[in-house]
């Protein structure tokens, strides 16, 4: 049971707002003492395990130099001029027209093409708000972090539901592997089958919340909900983590 | 042969050169501690294969505290506004040239790179793939767009400082998942969830596998590692053998039902921080509250797909 005394840190930590990195820190730290390590003991097990996920930070930090040169070139702004100059753009439509390309190449297995770093900052949230502001004139920041959110969420959504259909992913291989462990052997095939009928569903459903997102942007303008109000009074307290 | 470990040396000497940017930016006002963080950081990217595990362990400890303690900002150099409006007039198609290559070259290098195994570790090819197109992509831009050479570590320290500590949030969580799995702790949640459901009736089992794959991947931050855990302890023993379901339509619903948690929880860092932060949100839960409304459809969606699909 004490295992879990880390899981409980990690929860307790991250509803009551502390730094998520010294969360994430003390809950390593307790879950090695309850595994009978010592203080050099636990902080090797770190470093190791560290070490051994380098994978997560270098997939995009590489980005960042060309995201950066580009940005430096205007890349923002002729992304917004570009949707200017399309006829009928709209934030939604950018949004709804990212999220399925996002979905219909992840499920191909093209889950490269996209991403936060590399896709959406320099491109994809810039054309939603310049469209956003098109249609609406002048963005307030709360309306502008929302289209930003929504464009991140379109990218997320997209490559989420959209690469289980794809036999080769690794969520599949995992799959397969855990249960041939278990002795059940399951076809890749028939694994990426299964995930059609959500894979339609989640198509459906986020493309008709990106349908109606223009027009929840216009009530949005008119009466912020009340969720964003209480967040607009909170934003002072946040300074130094963001 | 090229593999995931020079391309952790490239993204070390990258962070490196940020630090030592920051260490030199008057403008910051906590550009030693900056430094400290972004130099402790870029060691353990370098040299963590070659350094005792105890050294790395001491610089993440550095890393965090540095990082905790809070980051400071310098006016970054770069142009202002109407220079970038101005070269967008000027090459308004070049400019997303390199911004293209970036995702074809990964793929060309991650389909292409099969048959290059003597060159490219075939596990790492993606990886490889990935710091090849930015390579070339960084090349390309500050050759066809008359950048200065400066520009892209400038540009870089830019967006780091933007980032802050949220850039190595998501090693940190991985490497947190490695120590809950390797301490356990699954099984252990597997146990307790053995326990709290005892033989029901088949919607009540479905709804806690789907919804606990949930609300574990939002504990754990990845589908990844609820999925052996509930599946081991609900998915094979309950739903495919006592009612027989679907091996495969049992297990790919229920990643599925992980994958909704995942849009749900600040744990998955890489897809709800990271972005929060790039996009510049004051709220770094802004992302997951976008998702929220079609994660929770979703899964209620997978767990009426399942009892109806799998109950044949």
């Amino acid at each position: 049971m004490l295992t879990l005394l880390g899981v409980l840190v990690v929860v307790v930590g991250f509803a009551l707002r502390v730094h998520p990195l010294l969360v994430v820190l003390l809950a390593a730290f307790v879950t090695g003492y309850t595994g009978g390590l010592d203080f050099v003991g636990i902080t090797a097990s770190i470093g190791k395990a560290f070490t051994a996920n380098r994978f997560m930070s270098v997939a995009w930090l590489l980005v960042l130099p060309v995201v950066g040169t580009l940005e430096r070139a205007g890349i923002k702004e002729r992304a917004e001029v570009l949707v200017r100059s399309l006829r009928g753009a709209t934030a939604g439509r950018i949004l709804l027209a990212y999220f399925v390309l996002r979905q219909l190449a992840a499920a191909v297995g093209l889950t490269s093409l996209g991403g936060h770093a590399q896709m959406v900052r320099p491109l994809i949230a810039p054309m939603a708000e310049a469209s956003a502001e098109r249609a609406l004139g002048p963005l307030t920041d709360t309306l502008r972090f929302h289209v930003r959110a929504h464009a991140a969420a379109a990218d997320n959504i997209g490559l989420f539901f959209g690469e289980d259909v794809f036999i080769a992913i690794g969520s599949i291989l995992l799959m397969k592997g855990f249960l041939s462990q278990m002795g059940i052997d399951v076809e890749p095939l028939d694994l990426a089958r299964w995930a059609l009928p959500t894979a339609g569903i989640a198509l459906f459903v986020h493309g008709a919340r990106l349908l109606r997102f223009d027009a929840r942007l216009v009530q949005f303008l008119r009466r912020p909900p009340a969720a964003d109000r209480r967040h607009l009074l909170r934003r002072g307290d946040d300074g130094e983590t963001s | 042969v090229i593999g995931a470990e020079v391309v952790y040396r490239l993204a070390g000497v990258v962070v490196a050169l940020v630090a030592v940017l920051d260490f030199q930016d008057r403008s910051n006002p906590r550009r030693h501690r900056n430094a400290l963080f972004w130099g402790a950081y870029a060691i353990a990217l370098f040299f963590g294969s070659n350094l005792p595990d105890a050294i790395t362990g001491g610089l993440v400890i550095v890393v965090v505290a540095s990082g905790t303690l809070g980051l400071g900002r310098g006016s970054p150099q770069t142009t202002p506004e109407e220079e970038r409006r101005a070269t967008a007039r000027r090459w308004p198609y070049r400019l997303f040239v390199p911004a293209l290559l970036v995702p074809l070259l990964t793929l060309v290098v991650s389909i292409g790179g099969k048959r290059l195994d003597v060159l490219i570790v075939a596990k790492d090819l993606s990886l490889v793939g990935l710091a090849f197109a930015s390579v070339v992509a960084l090349v390309c831009a500050v050759v066809s767009l008359r950048q200065p050479v400066a520009a892209p570590v400038r540009e870089c320290q830019r967006l780091m400082n933007l980032m802050g500590w949220a850039a190595i949030l998501p090693q940190m969580l991985a490497a947190l998942g490695a120590l809950f799995a390797a301490a356990g702790v699954g099984d252990q949640l597997a146990m307790l969830m053995g326990r709290v459901i005892p033989a029901q009736g088949y919607f009540v089992v479905v709804s806690a596998y789907t919804v606990g794959m949930a609300l574990l991947t939002i504990v754990m931050g990845n589908a990844f590692a609820a999925f052996p855990v509930l599946t081991a302890a609900i998915g094979v023993p309950l739903l495919m053998r006592r009612f027989g379901g679907d091996p495969a339509a049992v297990a790919a619903i229920g990643m599925l039902s992980g994958f909704c948690g995942t849009l749900m929880t600040p744990m998955a860092a890489n897809f709800n921080v990271v972005p929060a932060a790039l996009l510049e949100l004051p709220d770094k839960n802004g992302v997951i509250r976008a998702q929220i409304p079609t994660a929770l459809i979703l899964l209620l969606a997978n767990t009426v797909l399942l009892y109806l699909l799998v109950r044949r």
